[in-house]
């Protein structure tokens, strides 16, 4: 299976956070924003312009650039 | 009567600005912690038996070093005087926000959970069980609805409760994994006991281990605190290996590491207080981001959310300008005729009333544009502004984020540059304070209004300013993109942020803000300006000609220390078609830039002291007399807009970017980089207009 990050879905996709695949501030961020490992984010849009994109994880929205939606590893569901 | 101090904590959007509110009524006050500009704001309540002191901490996410609010709000939680903590969590978002609940319990002080919101938690059929809740936590969880002002008193219920009676919450002590807790083990060994101050045996352990967790964070700011205690190297070098072997066992950084297990911590809790619907379905902000963050509809929208603002502030505005300005005239008119001659009302018509009331009549305007700002704050679609604007933005070398100091700019620079200090990254947060005063402040607005009115009649007047507007922020974004290539190369701060769920603002709230916002403007023109206005008239009184009745006024002008000023800069600015007396405008503008109009309004009052004053004040408004007088065309007024538009803000700007960045430099250099901007802009529009034949 070939890795896929946060920044590969589609708006609409669903899929399960794998890991945070950088130890930097971005990383910490998103932990404490609640995007941990084993939590399931679907991806609402991409902003008008293109980017930054807007997640849906556990109720919250959250809004993060394609560059930092990167480093989110996931897993799809079949 | 009994104290209890008492410090409000949360996250951004947790609605704890709302309960401070209905906690202290409006008594309270805003402040600034010393040394940096975060806002404090500290009030009072009599409850029961107890003078209660509040403290409202900033909004912040977490407790570690990375911004200027967490850092403060570290800073009084570990102080000596805080009783109990209360924190006010979101029902609707508990997971997250229980996360800095987690961190506040490791404080080792008394701890009050208000879960707000709870109205909307029902609204989403969420079943949040209290109790259960407070078990798990280790601490009483009130529910409560801020913006109905339910659960409030309760909170104060509960912290006497806590504070006075038998200790019926057991301190929950969150535990972390069993490799980092033999850690933790070692290293809080190595701490020496008299390096933890505060509180008594029973804090003091709990602090112990905060500063060792903090340590195995590797937070900045307890490292360098620890770099001064006696054995500091036999601790710090422990801490580097634990943070090694950490990572060597679990394969994860050691901060990572202890940040998720706080998260399963509030994770773990929710998941056992909480049950939650069982589909997912779409909400109210789900729908109404669904059309304005839509792919095509969104940028229309905002723009059009942003002319709303425009015309709000400049059409509404017009008429309660017009009342105060007929009144400020009346006043003017009867000092006139009521006092003797001389010169003390010559300084109280020409200095005072001319300097004070130009601001004053200004009001209406900058009480909507705030008014409209905190609208859109409250409701949440700033946020909903920084997703749309942040490709930009970034490509400017901004962030999102300093779109809203940005916004903030229109009304004033002051809460623009403090309100930067959301960015976390000094180096985004250095560049959008040196370039909010390009955003065209509220108090530029009377001499755009002044200009534009005299040069351009009704129908153009809005469109020319809007103009003007609209190249500030162009310029703005063009000096980002240099200052960001040239000054600072380098990584940007990470975008991730809430976008929170709109809400409907509670009103007395947005007016108790736009209050406090345009108390500021107020206070300006009560000290600053009237000061300024004084000297202003000064500069254009002194020094009195022996034989002043011989001399012209005009010649009287040219020989105050005002009009030899304007003379001595007036070959520096002629190439921008600006004469002397524009020179004596533009320097009275460095105290604050409204003054520009008092000025003009005393530069151009005097020459008209001839014709019969009375019936001159009635019929003739300030913007005719200015038209008629100064000799401008179109084009110069025009020009004249873009120089104020563009050149060094006002002294208090200045003071606050000298506060905001610690020194002169910052400061001298927005001086020096707007002046030189100021000229070659004003050269370049002057010189183009006349070539293409505009007068």
């Amino acid at each position: 299976m070939t890795k896929m990050t946060l920044k590969d879905l589609t708006p609409g996709e669903k899929a399960r956070v794998a890991r945070i695949n950088k130890r930097n501030i971005i990383g910490r961020r998103l932990i404490e924003m609640g995007v941990s490992p084993g939590c399931e984010v679907k991806v609402e849009r991409y902003a008008p312009l293109g980017d930054p994109i807007e997640i849906k994880l556990k109720g919250t929205h959250i809004s993060l650039r394609k560059v930092e939606a990167e480093i989110v590893e996931v897993e799809k569901e079949c | 009567m009994k104290k209890i101090t008492i410090a409000l904590a949360g996250n951004p959007n947790s609605g704890k600005t709302t309960v401070f509110n209905n906690l202290t009524g409006a008594h309270h006050h805003v402040g600034n912690y010393p040394g940096v500009t975060v806002e404090k704001r500290e009030g009072k309540r009599y409850y029961r038996d107890y003078e209660f002191i509040i403290i409202d901490l900033p909004g912040i996410y977490s407790l570690t070093a990375y911004s200027p609010d967490e850092l403060v709000s570290r800073q009084v939680l570990l102080g000596e005087n805080i009783d109990i903590i209360i924190n006010i969590v979101d029902a609707t978002n508990l997971e997250r926000h229980l996360a800095l609940t987690v961190q506040l319990m490791e404080l080792g002080l008394p701890l009050v959970i208000g879960l707000n919101m709870m109205d909307l938690a029902e609204a989403e059929n969420l079943k949040i069980d209290c109790s259960l809740l407070s078990q798990l936590m280790g601490y009483p969880v009130l529910p409560l609805v801020g913006t109905k002002n339910k659960g409030i008193d309760e909170l104060l219920d509960a912290a006497v409760h806590l504070k006075e009676g038998p200790p019926a919450f057991l301190k929950k002590i969150i535990r972390y994994q069993s490799g980092v807790e033999k850690h933790i083990e070692k290293i809080k060994g190595l701490i020496p006991p008299d390096s933890v101050m505060t509180g008594g045996n029973d804090r003091q352990e709990s602090l112990k281990r905060w500063i060792t967790v903090k340590l195995l964070e590797n937070d900045s700011e307890v490292v360098s605190r620890m770099k001064r205690i006696p054995n500091s190297q036999a601790l710090l070098a422990q801490v580097a290996e634990s943070r090694q072997q950490l990572q060597e066992q679990y394969r994860e950084d050691a901060e990572l590491l202890i940040v998720e297990s706080r998260h399963a911590f509030a994770r773990g809790a929710v998941r056992e207080g909480v049950e939650f619907p069982g589909e997912d379905r779409v909400s109210v902000t789900e729908r109404i981001d669904n059309i304005v963050l839509n792919r095509i509809l969104g940028l229309p929208i905002f723009l059009f959310v942003m002319w709303l603002l425009f015309q709000m502030t400049f059409t509404l505005g017009q008429y309660p300008v017009d009342w105060l300005d007929q009144g400020v005239s009346a006043l003017s008119s009867t000092l006139e005729a009521i006092l003797p001659d001389g010169l003390i009302k010559s300084l109280v018509v020409d200095g005072i009333i001319a300097g004070v009331g130009g601001v004053i009549i200004f009001l209406p305007n900058i009480l909507l544009l705030f008014l409209g700002i905190t609208f859109l704050e409250a409701t949440g679609y700033m946020a909903r502004a920084a997703f749309i604007m942040d490709k930009l933005m970034h490509k400017m070398g901004l962030h999102g984020k300093s779109f809203i100091p940005m916004v903030l700019g229109f009304g004033c620079s002051i809460p623009a540059i403090m309100a930067t200090r959301t960015l976390e990254n000094p180096k985004d947060r250095l560049i959008t304070i040196l370039v909010v005063p390009l955003m065209s402040c509220g108090a530029r607005l009377p001499v755009y209004i002044l200009l534009a009115g005299a040069f351009f009649g009704p129908n153009m007047a809005g469109n020319v300013i809007f103009s003007i507007y609209l190249i500030g922020i162009l310029l703005a974004v063009l000096m980002a993109k240099l200052f960001r290539t040239w000054l600072f190369p380098g990584p940007s701060e990470p975008f991730v942020m809430e976008l929170p769920v709109y809400r409907i603002p509670v009103w007395k709230h947005v007016l108790l803000q736009v209050w406090e916002r345009a108390l500021l403007y107020l206070k300006k023109a009560g000290t600053v300006i009237l000061a300024a206005s004084m000297l202003i008239w000064a500069l254009f009184t002194f020094p009195v000609a022996d034989n002043g009745n011989a001399l012209d006024p005009a010649e009287k002008m040219e020989q105050s220390i005002a009009g030899r000023i304007g003379y001595s800069i007036e070959s520096l600015i002629k190439p921008l078609g600006f004469d002397w007396k524009t020179g004596v405008a533009l320097i009275s503008g460095f105290a604050a830039k409204e003054i520009v109009v008092s000025t003009m309004g005393t530069l151009y009052s005097i020459e008209g002291e001839d014709a019969d004053p009375e019936e001159e004040y009635f019929q003739q408004n300030f913007a005719e007399r200015v038209r008629e007088q100064s000799g401008f065309t179109p084009l110069t007024a025009y020009v004249l807009m873009l120089f104020i538009l563009v050149y060094i803000p006002c002294l208090s700007t200045v003071a606050v970017v000298y506060r905001e960045t610690n020194g002169w430099r910052w400061p001298l250099f927005l001086i020096g980089y707007t002046s030189i901007l100021a000229w070659i802009i004003s050269f370049l529009v002057y010189r183009g207009g006349l070539i293409l034949g505009l007068a």
